[in-house]
């Protein structure tokens, strides 16, 4: 074996241990890697009051009521929802239907008291006029659930 | 690839650039003025965003390029210790700073983003974080690459960390698919079609490759200075050592 050769499979042999090194750290870690949890996840990790997370899905249609500052919602994953109390300005993206990030604790009464909501972003880019035809045409993504 | 080779030996690789050089950087301002035209003036707003999607054009090929520039400092951190290529590592000093800006440039474009559209300028997410630490491993690679006084040894430890670096391209990459993050997911590079409408798709396109001959003008005209500086130090230590 040349000195070439055997520094090149030196490198790929520690490359890929290093690969698998971090899988398995990042899989350890996958709890904590996560950003938000869902509805689902919320009634299966039986969180508490006291404990502060962030609540992750979409804003219910038809869900919100805003009193003043204080603005009530819904978020649903679609199987499961939960209730949201918010007090303060909402994100431009913040709308029934769209994805939203809150960060808070759950009230004894099972309300879920924000102390922060994020607006999150799909992955669609199109302007206007093509959503309003997709919309007309049927064909919108909330449309065909 | 292996026409490339040639391309290995410095004073072949100057000739070459010298002779690309005023075509690429003549081509690099049209696509540029071209793109920056299309991105503010021909692209649509967009349905939701509104006139904010412009700050995609910069942001998204700056993320690419990042991204891209640093899977080349890997590849050059790899050519140097295993095949020794001289001008490896000249290359990888020219490259390291330009990826550094471009990663910078996806931050700080990505923050000013986020605040109207998400409500805030950053989160530790993992798409955010992972993106955070690439633009520290840039500047981990320029530090380690002029701490000895031997700028061979620096050459090297530089290349080491940015072959061990090279793991977190996938987890950029796939961090919005394996967790949740608020970050959206991949519009442009993913197995269906894009999830971006021509209008505002093809303004990207463009963009990005405008943005990619930029940076290889950067990395080439970069790289005859490194060549050069290289030459003067080698030449002061020889006549250091000759009046000695």
């Amino acid at each position: 074996m040349t000195p070439k050769r055997r520094r090149l499979w030196l490198l790929i042999g520690s490359l890929g241990t290093l690969g698998v090194a971090a899988a398995l750290v990042l899989s350890a870690l996958n709890d904590n890697l996560v950003f938000f949890y869902s509805p689902t996840q919320v009634a299966e990790k039986s969180l508490g009051p006291d404990r502060r997370f962030r609540l992750g899905g979409l804003v219910e249609a038809g869900s919100v009521q805003k009193d003043g500052q204080v603005v009530r919602f819904t978020v649903t994953d679609t199987n499961k929802t939960i209730a949201v109390v918010y007090r303060g300005i909402l994100p431009d993206l913040f709308r029934e239907g769209q994805g939203v990030i809150a960060e808070g604790a759950l009230g004894s009464d099972g309300v879920f008291a924000a102390r922060e909501v994020l607006a999150k972003h799909d992955e669609n880019y199109m302007p206007p006029e093509v959503a309003k035809a997709i919309k007309e045409a049927g064909q919108w993504k909330e449309d065909k659930k | 690839m292996a026409d490339l080779h040639f391309l290995a030996n410095p004073a072949r690789f100057r000739r070459f650039s010298q002779r690309v050089l005023p075509g690429l950087g003549f081509a690099t301002v049209l696509m540029l003025a071209f793109g920056l035209y299309m991105a503010f003036f021909v692209a649509p707003v967009d349905y939701q965003q509104g006139q904010t999607v412009r700050i995609m054009f910069l942001h998204v090929p700056s993320a690419w390029l990042s991204m891209g520039g640093y899977a080349l400092l890997a590849g050059l951190g790899a050519s140097l210790l295993v095949w020794r290529h001289p001008l490896a590592a000249l290359m990888a000093r020219a490259a390291a700073p330009v990826g550094a800006s471009f990663a910078a440039v996806c931050l700080l474009t990505g923050s000013l983003w986020g605040r109207p559209m998400w409500g805030t300028y950053w989160v530790w997410d993992a798409r955010l974080t992972s993106m955070l630490l690439l633009f520290f491993l840039y500047l981990g690679h320029i530090a380690l690459s002029r701490a000895y006084d031997e700028p061979e040894r620096g050459d090297r430890s530089a290349a080491i960390l940015a072959l061990v670096g090279v793991i977190n391209l996938p987890i950029i990459k796939f961090s919005v698919d394996w967790w949740n993050t608020l970050h959206q997911p991949a519009s442009v590079t993913r197995l269906d079609a894009p999830a971006i409408h021509n209008s505002i798709l093809i303004p990207l396109i463009w963009m990005a490759v405008s943005l990619l001959f930029l940076f290889i003008f950067l990395v080439l005209v970069r790289t005859e200075t490194e060549i050069d500086r290289r030459r003067l130090e080698n030449a002061a230590v020889q006549e250091e050592e000759a009046a000695a």
